[in-house]
């Protein structure tokens, strides 16, 4: 059975382009666009890995992310973020509030599949 | 407390000890002023020593001369002072 | 015989010419003709309220029962006349300095603005006066009755209660109408003073004409006349010297306190030069009024039938030996005396009802003082004609209640002694720093209660105190005899009244002021008020800084009126140099402020107003200091200090302003590299994801290649146009544009800027005046009109009404052409109004799109076409106003 991401992020075109690549490989990709109800959409789809953008109508994604590691459920799920912003407070902010992975747009495909793959295997097999 | 301080009038500072003619005529005019009040209510006290008894009475065509005469006296004095103050210009601050 | 009817249509005449006068003074004043209003002679006429029906009548009366007693009730107002420099001088000086309403706004504001103390006057004068009223309404009808059935006075209930009834409405109206045209009781009213110095030359002359023609018609001459007299029943001086002495104090204390005579003397004066003339012509006025009485009332005697009411010699006479002519100029006399004071009354009551009792309430009553919603000017003009209505309408029940008949006669004196309760207070405040609100207070009800029971009561006869108070004394306690307080009785119930009531009035006043200690607002005040001639500064400082300008404009604009409150604003913020629209709240504006207020709704009420606003009704450390110290040098000392540290703590503040904008500034753009950086990443993200999907995938649909290669070329003309922005604003920030000038009309520039800016998103309704619009430019017209787009758009985008709407209104003023763009959404925060115009700013959190730089654009644009573009504060909601010149001329 394939693995399952959730891409929340709200500029189209990305989401398009990272469905897309995550497709090819193997992926099943789900989507979400709005901050607010970030964390419900995780809690109700169980992805196995988060792409998360900071800039999100409604709530940061390092707000989203500190929900989502205080709650039991989600507390060791694998979450890999992007930010347009790439200043380095933005990196310490991310990691404090304890994420997985980080990467700064713009990014190469290559690199968001290597990530992603670092984080969970794509298909069957437990880590 | 403070008291004898008050007794500093607030001018001290502001008026010098010896002043000109002509403000000194203003001062004594403000003086004239002050006291015109004054000398009506004496002028019109003496009717209280007027004797009320049937013998030596005043007669009320002398009342009535007496107390109209001090009233045209004190309205011609204010008259002279207010037009003198008047020519005086405006009083300077110090002075209530 | 003159008929009644005919009498009618003479006194109807005579009130539609007073209302012509009254009509032409306020139109001539309205057009700034107001020379020959504040002649010193009209200052001077209209002191004359002074002389009422009860004078004008009753002194022939009084002359003909007691003699010479009737002098006493000129010689007063004569001698504080004559001595206007003591007092009345002060007084003046105080009213214009401290925009004094009415007597009772006297004490209260000397009193740390007290309203307390504001309603016990006011209840003392309403009390004091109500009878008065009463008493000219009576002598209206008694005079009407003479020409009814001369010599034989036969009442009739109904026709008189009806008179009195006709006259008191119609009293109420001219008040009304000439009374409440102006709000600001320093405005004055030109209309009323006018009328009244014209009732006070007919008043004088019809007295005058009945005195000649006694002297020189009936008598034959001055010498026959003072014989005349010597050989009457009033022959010798016969004067009770305790009376003669105490109703002149009396009646000099009563002119200074009578409401009637406050208002003319100081609420209405606009010249201290007036006093000046005042001060000799008033007497004169008084002895002219009075030179005739006695004569008149020695004839009266001779001539009239005995047992004749002596208060009606002056019509009676001249009716019994066939003047007519004579007799209804005199009526007309009476009627000026009468009609003349209750106006003049019912001015000075209901500014003081209205001020002190009707809005305080009114204010609490809609919650927050001055935080009510609406113009709270129509409710004071409504409470000022309910009261004048009201004021009116009680002299007209006392009236009916009483009957007339001699009760009311010797209401006169009672009421003057009343009001003379007020005198301590008056007094010391303006003489004595010393006087506190307790003083005043403890002062004003005690010598109130006095007068009340030893007089007022007594006098109003059956009923009021039962025989058994007034012969053996309340609770049965001999020495509590109301007529003879502490055992000493054989005293004249009106000086036993006046001495006691003043005695432990003045005593308790003194007392109670050594004793309690002042707040600091009252030691101001009286510091203010005792030494007005070497402090013409205001009475205090607010502490600014809390105020929050924009707050209280919108407060004056409900009080003052829109034009005039923004006026006022505009006047000061360019006084204090500033850009835009508002002030910085500095202690001295506040102070202007509230002076402008208090003309309107009174000082306590503006005091406390300003002092919601400004935070607390708390004095400043300043305030304390000015007050610290009773010598006069140090006073003077800690003023300047006052001063200095207030322009301290001002640049201070301006200061620590300038480091929060600052600060703000670098957030800001801490921010603005973030959201420059987001703007800037996200179309390049997205441009390299897709060309290396086109890149390295194989495979791809001729549409999928398509549809990616699309994207490729929109996001990069995205980051091109984000790109220009940055460009744009930092070509026009470095001065270096080239304007494109051309010609356009207005109308036109719109037309394209709403169409522009209104494709998409929620719909926006715009209103516009496309007759105003008609205006010919010639100005950069493409730059101009980006500055309209931006301004449109962010309406669309921003604006959160339900139905959100544009106005955009054209005018022009000073040369520039005003275009406001005003939409009906919850406008900008104070905090935030500063920024909107820097660049990368950002008002909302809502998602618009756009790097914020839209406004930083639009007020560079408008600097480099020679205009401005500013946030205009206290509308609904956003609103901003765009000028510019028609016609731009390149600055060489």
């Amino acid at each position: 059975m394939a693995k399952q991401v959730l891409v929340i992020e709200d500029e189209p075109n990305i989401i398009e382009a990272i469905s897309f690549i995550l497709l090819r490989d193997g992926w099943t990709v789900k989507t979400h666009s709005n901050g607010l109800t970030a964390v419900e959409a995780v809690l109700e789809r169980k992805p196995d890995v988060v792409i998360l953008d900071v800039m999100l109508p409604g709530k940061s994604g390092y707000d989203i992310l500190r929900e989502l590691r205080e709650l039991p459920e989600t507390a060791g799920l694998p979450i890999l973020m992007l930010t347009a912003r790439g200043q380095t407070k933005d990196r310490e902010l991310a990691e404090r509030a304890g994420v997985s992975h980080f990467m700064t747009k713009p990014f190469s495909n290559a690199e968001v599949l290597d990530a992603v793959h670092a984080l969970v295997a794509p298909v069957g097999g437990a880590t | 407390m403070i008291e004898p301080a008050r007794d500093l009038t607030p001018d001290r500072p502001r008026s010098p000890l010896f002043l000109q003619r002509q403000s000194y005529r203003l001062r004594r005019l403000m003086d004239a002023a002050r006291f015109l009040p004054v000398l009506g209510l004496l002028l019109w006290s003496v009717p209280l020593l007027w004797s009320i008894g049937d013998e030596e009475t005043v007669s009320s065509s002398g009342a009535l001369i007496y107390i109209f005469g001090v009233w045209m006296a004190l309205i011609l004095a204010a008259f002279v002072v207010s037009l003198r103050l008047r020519l005086g210009g405006d009083e300077p601050g110090a002075g209530g | 015989m003159i008929t009644l009817n005919a009498l009618v249509a003479v006194c109807l005449t005579y009130v539609v010419f007073l209302f012509s006068v009254a009509f032409v003074a306020e139109r001539s004043a309205l057009r700034g003709q107001v020379r020959w209003l504040k002649a010193p002679l009209v200052y001077t006429l209209s002191l004359s309220i002074y002389c009422t029906a009860w004078t004008f009548y009753g002194a022939v009366g009084s002359a003909a029962r007691s003699g010479f007693e009737y002098l006493t009730i000129y010689l007063g107002p004569s001698i504080v006349m004559v001595g206007w420099w003591w007092v009345l001088r002060k007084l003046v000086r105080i009213g214009r300095s401290q925009r004094i309403t009415s007597v009772a706004d006297l004490v209260s504001s000397r009193y740390g603005k007290s309203n307390l103390l504001a309603i016990c006057v006011t209840v003392l004068a309403v009390i004091g006066t109500t009878p008065y009223i009463a008493l000219q309404l009576q002598s209206v009808t008694l005079s009407f009755e003479v020409f009814a059935q001369p010599g034989v006075p036969s009442p009739e209930e109904g026709a008189r209660s009806y008179t009195a009834l006709w006259v008191a409405f119609g009293l109420a109206i001219f008040t009304v109408i000439f009374g409440t045209r102006n709000l600001d009781a320093n405005e004055r009213h030109h209309g009323v003073v006018m009328a009244i110095a014209v009732e006070a030359v007919v008043k004088l002359a019809a007295l005058m004409a009945v005195g000649i023609f006694v002297v020189w018609g009936l008598s034959g001459g001055v010498a026959q006349t003072l014989d005349r007299i010597d050989a009457s029943e009033l022959g010798h001086w016969q004067m009770n010297g305790g009376r003669w002495a105490g109703l002149t104090l009396l009646s000099a204390a009563a002119f200074l306190c009578l409401p009637r005579m406050f208002q003319v003397l100081v609420v209405e004066s606009d010249d201290e030069g007036h006093l000046r003339t005042a001060s000799w012509a008033f007497p004169l006025y008084l002895m002219l009024m009075s030179l005739f009485v006695v004569p008149i009332a020695v004839v009266g005697l001779d001539l009239l039938p005995a047992g004749s009411n002596p208060d009606l010699f002056v019509l009676t006479v001249p009716l019994a030996t066939g003047q007519e002519g004579l007799a209804v100029l005199s009526f007309l006399g009476g009627f000026s005396s009468a009609t003349s004071m209750v106006i003049v009354a019912a001015i000075a009551l209901s500014t003081m009802v209205s001020n002190h009792i009707v809005m305080p309430i009114f204010l609490r009553l809609t919650g927050n003082g001055a935080s009510v919603s609406g113009d709270v000017r129509h409710v004071v003009l409504l409470s000022r004609r309910l009261s004048i209505a009201g004021v009116v309408t009680l002299g007209y029940i006392y009236y009916s209640l009483s009957g007339g008949g001699t009760a009311l006669a010797t209401i006169g004196l009672v009421s003057f002694a009343g009001v003379a309760q007020v005198l301590p207070a008056m007094l010391g405040g303006i003489f004595w720093r010393g006087a506190t609100r307790v003083g005043a207070l403890a002062g004003l009800i005690i010598g109130f209660a006095i007068w009340l029971y030893t007089l007022f009561l007594p006098s109003i006869g059956n009923g009021a105190l039962s025989d058994m108070i007034m012969t053996q004394g309340l609770f049965g306690l001999a020495w509590l005899r109301p007529q003879a307080l502490f055992g000493i009785s054989g005293l004249d119930p009106l000086l036993h009244a006046f001495l006691w009531s003043i005695a432990f009035n003045v005593i308790a006043f003194i007392t109670f002021s050594l004793a309690s200690f002042p707040s600091p607002l009252e030691r101001l005040q009286g510091a203010q008020f005792v030494n007005v001639f070497d402090h013409s500064g205001g009475p205090r400082s607010w502490s600014g800084g809390v105020a929050q300008a924009e707050d209280l404009m919108i407060m004056a604009q409900r009080i003052l009126g829109a034009p005039e409150a923004q006026a006022l604003f505009e006047r000061e913020a360019r006084r204090q140099g500033a850009r835009g629209m508002l002030p910085d709240p500095s202690p001295d504006f506040l102070e202007t402020l509230e002076k402008e207020l208090s003309g309107s709704v009174g000082a306590a009420t503006a005091h406390a107003m300003v002092g919601q606003i400004v935070g607390g009704m708390s004095v400043s450390v300043e305030d304390l200091m000015a007050v610290a110290d009773e010598s006069a040098q140090l006073m003077e000392y800690s003023s300047r200090l006052e001063t200095q540290s207030n322009e301290l703590s001002r640049t201070a503040r301006q200061l620590r302003e300038a480091n929060q904008k600052l600060t703000r500034l670098s957030v800001q753009k801490d921010a603005f590299l973030s959201q420059i950086s987001h703007e800037l990443r996200t179309p390049m993200t997205s441009i390299r994801a897709f060309s290396e999907i086109l890149r390295d995938t194989s495979g791809l649909t001729a549409s999928e290649q398509n549809k990616y290669a699309s994207i490729i070329h929109d996001e990069a003309i995205r980051l091109t146009r984000l790109l220009d922005d940055l460009l744009d604003l930092s070509v026009l920030e470095n001065g270096q544009v080239n304007l494109n000038l051309r010609q356009g009309l207005l109308s036109d520039l719109l037309d394209r800027a709403a169409a522009a800016a209104n494709d998409g998103g929620h719909d926006l309704r715009i209103r516009r005046d496309v007759r105003a619009e008609q205006v010919m430019l010639n100005t950069d017209l493409d730059r101009l009109s980006q500055v309209f787009i931006n301004l449109i758009a962010n309406a669309r985008k921003y604006c959160d009404a339900d139905v959100p709407e544009l106005e955009i209104r054209v005018s022009e003023e000073k040369g520039l052409l005003v275009i406001d763009f005003i939409d009906n959404g919850s406008g900008i925060s104070a905090e935030a109004q500063d920024m909107i115009f820097e660049k990368f700013a950002r008002v909302s959190d809502r998602q618009a799109g756009g790097a914020g730089l839209g406004l930083a654009i639009s007020r560079q644009i408008m600097t480099r076409l020679g205009g401005h573009i500013t946030y205009l504060p206290g509308r609904s909601g956003a609103a901003f106003r765009v000028e510019l010149p028609r016609n731009f001329v390149v600055p060489a």
